[in-house]
């Protein structure tokens, strides 16, 4: 979708042509290497919110571009529910690139030109970074349930102790979709003197009843396939169809009525279905396949983990938001999407109005799309525009005082 | 030299944009309401180094304020100032958009909450031009400050000088300042009849 390359019936003047130029660059990173960072070794813990302490705590992570003299060009791309460190790039012997890499490479939105890009795996996940399936120092089998509740603060809190270790004192912006979104959300308000600038994607400050709802859903639906055992089925037959489902339902929240019409209709698969309930529209089979491919990329614990951590976000918990943005001086973009009903534009308006409020420095601007909440992964020509601009700006203005 | 001073000397700025200019104070606060592309909110960044903030609806005309490096909400003019506290910018500026409101009294009265002045540029529906066409043609006026067909106009509302300024006295606003202009420059003989804009530079009576 690109509206950019006509100028508009009212005559507002067009973007400028090197931009769009700059937008179609073919220049891509290359190969990249997911790296790890362990730390609290025992007998040291890393803490959690919740004061539980784990030992160690391994953090995947990959870099692109450099970190200039004055280290003040840093970006930490953080990923939503199921995404990970690999954001760009190719890995040697895969065949696709990393989950952002139209937006990430030389010339792209985050230009690795000019930026130092940073993004790791979540604390809980299971791309590298220590979570349930990872082996417990106690029994040196996996944590399995015996894995502690995190949250959205503790992702934060180690991916502190990441850019500490890679010399990254304060960064230049914090980005992130979805999940993500709440990740730079609590990085500013707990980092504000480290962050510059936060873009907030598709996101939300705390989760409402419906997204718990759904979240629920999909962890019932991991629960209650017999090969779960309470979380204990490494080795063994996995809770596939459990996790199935709920990326069945996951899926259905990430589109949007429009873009399901278009995508699929009413049309059915050719073949005759040998069951009277087998997935014969092409809808079905599409949310089939996205989820029994699930299994082989994401572990059920990691996602039961996870969903829990974005229930739980709640960033004012209770007070008014922005009580928490005054003082704070790190300039904001928020974005929503048009169709998304999975983070409505309505969440990111109410933290428009904190910080209308508050007097934050921000920007909000809710890009006109029919992919609902996909359409972060989906639509890059209106974002790199606003991105590109937006970090320039921040990184000159960083750059003169 | 600047790129606007350089403009602002060659008189490349508009005049509308030049008689703002001139009613603020260097280090101001400025909320723009209805800030388009951010022509304006640039000039005043660099020339008055001011402290700026847009709302403007359009999403196109965001992504050139963000080009220029300017914060803007999306938003509704109607909508977008309950949010804010009392006397949260030095100014809070409507030019060109305050004919465009659904509810001008609660705009008017929320802008002079929210700002400590209020400036507001209008287009003179008294024109001599539009009175012409009126008069001789029998048609709603299609001018330079009035561009739009009567079917497809953003304004929702059609006023003089006169109207605007009887609009101020009646609702106890000090108009502290009044500048009218052309088509190029500035007008200062029977504004209702001879200006295509006024610029008035408003507060709350004290």
């Amino acid at each position: 979708m690109n509206r950019l390359n006509h100028r508009d019936e009212n005559g507002l003047v067009p973007l400028k042509v090197e931009d769009i130029k700059i937008m179609e660059t073919d220049k891509h990173i290359g190969l990249v290497e997911t790296q790890y960072f362990t730390f609290a070794h025992p007998p040291g813990v890393f803490v959690l919110e919740s004061g539980e302490g784990i030992g160690p705590v391994t953090i995947a992570y990959e870099t692109y571009g450099a970190l200039d003299e004055g280290r003040s060009n840093a970006i930490l791309i953080l990923h939503a529910l199921t995404g990970d460190a690999h954001a760009a790039g190719c890995h040697e012997s895969e065949k696709d690139p990393g989950w952002w890499d139209d937006m990430i490479g030389p010339g792209k939105a985050f230009d690795t030109d000019r930026y130092f890009v940073v993004c790791s795996n979540v604390l809980g996940g299971c791309k590298g970074s220590t979570g349930p399936s990872s082996a417990s120092p106690g029994t040196g089998g996996p944590y399995g349930l015996e894995f502690p509740l995190i949250t959205i603060k503790d992702m934060v809190n180690a991916q502190k102790l990441l850019l500490d270790h890679l010399g990254v004192e304060t960064l230049l912006a914090v980005v992130g979709g979805s999940m993500g979104g709440m990740q730079a959300l609590q990085w500013v308000v707990s980092y504000p003197d480290q962050v510059g600038s936060a873009i907030l994607i598709a996101t939300t400050s705390e989760h409402t009843p419906q997204q718990i709802a759904f979240n629920e859903v999909g962890r019932q639906a991991i629960m209650a396939d017999p090969n779960w055992n309470n979380g204990d089925y490494y080795g063994g037959a996995l809770p596939d169809k459990g996790l199935s489902v709920a990326r069945m339902i996951g899926h259905i929240t990430y589109m949007s009525d429009e873009s399901m019409n278009e995508k699929f209709g009413r049309r059915m698969k050719d073949k005759k279905q040998p069951f009277k309930f087998s997935p014969e529209f092409e809808v079905a089979g599409y949310l089939h396949y996205r989820g029994y491919n699930f299994i082989n990329r994401f572990d059920p614990n990691s996602y039961l983990y996870i969903t829990k951590a974005i229930d739980c976000f709640s960033l004012a918990n209770g007070k008014p938001l922005h009580k928490l943005l005054q003082g704070i001086r790190t300039k904001l973009l928020i974005v929503a999407f048009s169709s998304d009903w999975l983070y409505p534009p309505y969440q990111s308006q109410q933290i428009v109005r904190a910080c209308k409020m508050a007097g934050s420095d921000a920007t909000y601007c809710e890009l006109r799309s029919n992919y609902g909440h996909d359409a972060f992964l989906v639509e890059f020509d209106e974002q790199t525009y606003l991105y590109k601009h937006f970090l320039k700006k921040v990184h000159d203005e960083r750059r003169g005082g | 030299m600047s790129v606007a001073a350089d403009d602002l000397k060659n008189g490349k700025v508009r005049i509308d944009h030049r008689l703002i200019l001139e009613m603020i104070e260097p280090g101001a606060s400025v909320l723009d309401l209805g800030c388009g592309t951010g022509e304006l909110l640039t000039l005043l960044v660099k020339e008055r180094s001011v402290r700026g903030q847009g709302i403007e609806v359009d999403d196109r005309a965001i992504f050139e304020c963000v080009a220029r490096g300017l914060s803007v909400f999306q938003d509704d003019i109607d909508s977008g100032l309950p949010e804010y506290g009392d006397r949260s910018f030095d100014y809070v500026i409507m030019n060109q958009s305050f004919q465009q409101v659904k509810r001008p009294d609660t705009v008017m009265r929320e802008a002079l909450r929210v700002g400590g002045r209020v400036i507001v540029g209008v287009p003179n529906f008294a024109h001599i031009t539009s009175r012409c066409q009126i008069f001789f043609e029998g048609r709603a006026p299609v001018t330079p400050a009035l561009p739009y067909e009567w079917h497809d106009t953003p304004n929702l509302h059609f006023l003089s000088i006169i109207d605007f300024l009887r609009y101020c006295k009646n609702r106890g606003i000090d108009v502290e300042k009044a500048r009218y202009a052309g088509a190029q420059r500035r007008v200062v003989i029977f504004p209702n009849l001879l200006a295509r804009t006024g610029v008035f530079r408003l507060r709350r009576a004290s």
